[in-house]
């Protein structure tokens, strides 16, 4: 039967790009050595990818600028190892408290912010991200301070039917490009549902979406919850990763490097340009790392050329191309 | 019989009264209009009725229930619609997207994180059938800034109607329009008339005055003048009003 020609297609249940970062990911222990490169940093690619996407469900699908992220990454960092050393060494016990210490403090923050927009959001996001860097120092007892939650173990994953040791990082890397490729899908799932489009209408006007009688407040509320639960999720990850938590993830200075991931990938106009951002900062981190000490002055400087030349960032230069080699007759 | 009733109202802005006790009754199934010359406060009266504002006094009641101070979400789940003078839309988004959203069925599940909205044919098809009924067949895939002016004031309408409003105020809808686009839009109101109520901001005369069935004329924050067009017609007012002075 012919459809009528209105109608939208069904977002695929399984994109094609999140079987390729499957492809890509899941075979980097064999691969990654012989192009130079070491396995610890696809681990830690996949773990600021899983953060870079749930980020942007906030500032590039909702338009939330949320400046002070890295708070909630730490608070599933710290979160994960306080469990692990003051409760149970269960992982999963361990990460599903971490995630739910992350969204509680998104719940309590975003209570307050999700009242505004623009410049009020995001500053009100630094003075929170700030206060809870502030805490992460100055409580001792609990955080360790400024040194932070040191020797982590990684513990077995317990999968019922089979136990993995966590401990080789081909291991680890495995456990977490799986989580990878669940957040992402469950993201995708996300940004395709009626919530998903209820945020994105908001994102381009507030007042006609309350005018239509959305619950805009408590939209943007979920959104931010679920966002700092996938960050506390990532932050977990890393402390597994780091066998550590430390303050300094929560800081400032961290909070933007996902900012930077996102917009360089082109997260404001992609759903994939996270994915891609997280990558080339990691790269070009260790890469431009390797020659100079000042590789975040040449990273700066590209990503200010992307802003003001290519704003769609670099899945929008990725999808150039493919434009243009399909136009090609 | 009276749905709407708005009694009493004032709002001051700092030291400035922008409406004095405003006392305006929509009864249903009709059309009203609001004149009154630029800066009157017609506006700030539509933006008091449908919850943008709060009054600093009196009443307004939806059915007997009294709706002022309430949120214009809490408002717009009660039936009341509105468009604005200048065009309120997703721009980003299709036509068809856009009255997708409006609709009352998508909204309620607006906390859906999990279900593929565009699985839901039967909303899209209400929605195509909303566009058609204001004269977007076949623009349905055309993304809301790609719009025409005319279409795209259009299509505000078709969003206010997808919310399946009991009342619907359109503020200065022939604004920006052509000869041509003006009478298709009240051709379409002529048509909407009767179903649901209606309440017009509108400086053209004659595109009120061929329509409403009750006419209230602000001025210096007060209503100044209520009667048919028929009774209002020479009323210097209505006149300034027309030719948009203050």
């Amino acid at each position: 039967m012919q459809l009528p020609a209105y109608r939208s297609s069904p977002a695929a249940r399984v994109p094609l790009p999140l079987a390729a970062l499957a492809l890509i990911l899941g075979t980097a222990p064999w691969w990654i050595g012989r192009v130079g490169l070491y396995p610890y940093l696809a681990l830690e690619i996949a773990i600021w990818m899983i953060y870079a996407q749930g980020y942007n469900l906030l500032l590039g699908h909702s338009g939330l600028p949320s400046f002070g992220h890295g708070a909630f990454f730490g608070v599933g960092a710290y979160a994960f190892g306080l469990l692990q050393k003051g409760v149970t060494p269960n992982l999963w016990l361990d990460l599903g408290g971490a995630v739910l210490a992350a969204a509680l403090a998104g719940a309590v923050v975003g209570a307050f912010i999700s009242h505004r927009r623009g410049i009020y959001y995001a500053l009100l996001t630094i003075a929170f991200g700030q206060a809870f860097w502030f805490v992460a120092i100055k409580w001792h007892s609990v955080t360790g301070g400024e040194d932070g939650l040191l020797n982590l173990s990684r513990p077995v994953a317990n999968f019922g039917i089979a136990e993995v040791s966590l401990k080789p990082n081909d291991a680890l890397l495995g456990f977490c490009v799986a989580a990878l490729l669940l957040v992402v899908w469950l993201c995708w799932r996300f940004v395709h549902s009626p919530l998903g489009r209820a945020l994105a209408c908001i994102r381009q006007n507030e007042m006609r979406a309350r005018f239509l009688g959305y619950r805009v407040w408590l939209c943007k509320w979920i959104v931010f919850v679920v966002s700092t639960a996938i960050a506390g999720f990532s932050g977990a990850l890393f402390a597994l990763a780091q066998q550590s938590a430390y303050p300094n993830v929560m800081s400032l200075h961290q909070s933007g490097f996902v900012v930077m991931m996102v917009l360089i990938g082109g997260g404001l106009t992609s759903f994939w340009g996270p994915l891609i951002g997280a990558a080339f900062f990691i790269l070009a981190r260790d890469l431009l790392g390797a020659y100079t000490e000042t590789w975040l002055l040449w990273y700066g400087l590209l990503f200010m050329a992307v802003v003001l030349w290519k704003p769609e960032g670099l899945a929008g230069i990725f999808g150039d191309i493919l434009h243009r080699r399909s136009a090609q007759p | 019989m009276t749905l709407f009733v708005a009694e009493g109202l004032h709002k001051r802005f700092g030291d400035r009264i922008v409406l004095e006790r405003i006392d305006i009754a929509f009864d249903e199934g009709t059309l009203t209009g609001i004149m009154g010359p630029n800066g009157a406060g017609k506006t700030t009266c539509f933006n008091l009725l449908t919850g943008l504002y709060a009054p600093d006094s009196g009443r307004v009641l939806l059915d007997g229930v009294d709706i002022a101070g309430q949120s214009p979400a809490e408002i717009a789940r009660r039936g009341v619609a509105r468009s604005f003078q200048a065009i309120s839309l997703f721009d980003q988004e299709t036509a068809l997207d856009n009255v997708q959203v409006a609709l009352p069925a998508m909204r309620a599940r607006a906390f859906d994180a999990w279900r593929d909205r565009a699985r839901d044919s039967a909303a899209q098809d209400r929605a195509a059938s909303l566009l058609a009924r204001v004269g977007l067949a076949g623009r349905e895939r055309v993304k809301a800034k790609d719009l025409a002016y005319g279409e795209r004031r259009a299509l505000e309408i078709a969003l206010s109607l997808a919310t399946e409003p009991r009342i619907l105020f359109l503020d200065e809808p022939t604004s920006g329009l052509g000869a041509e686009g003006t009478a298709r839009l009240a051709d379409l109101i002529a048509e909407l008339k009767r179903k649901l109520t209606l309440v017009v901001i509108e400086h053209d005369m004659r595109f009120l005055f061929g329509l409403a069935d009750m006419l209230h004329v602000i001025h210096w924050g007060q209503v100044i003048a209520t009667g048919t067009p028929a009774a209002l017609r020479g009323n210097p007012w209505v006149q300034r009003s027309a030719l948009g002075a203050a």
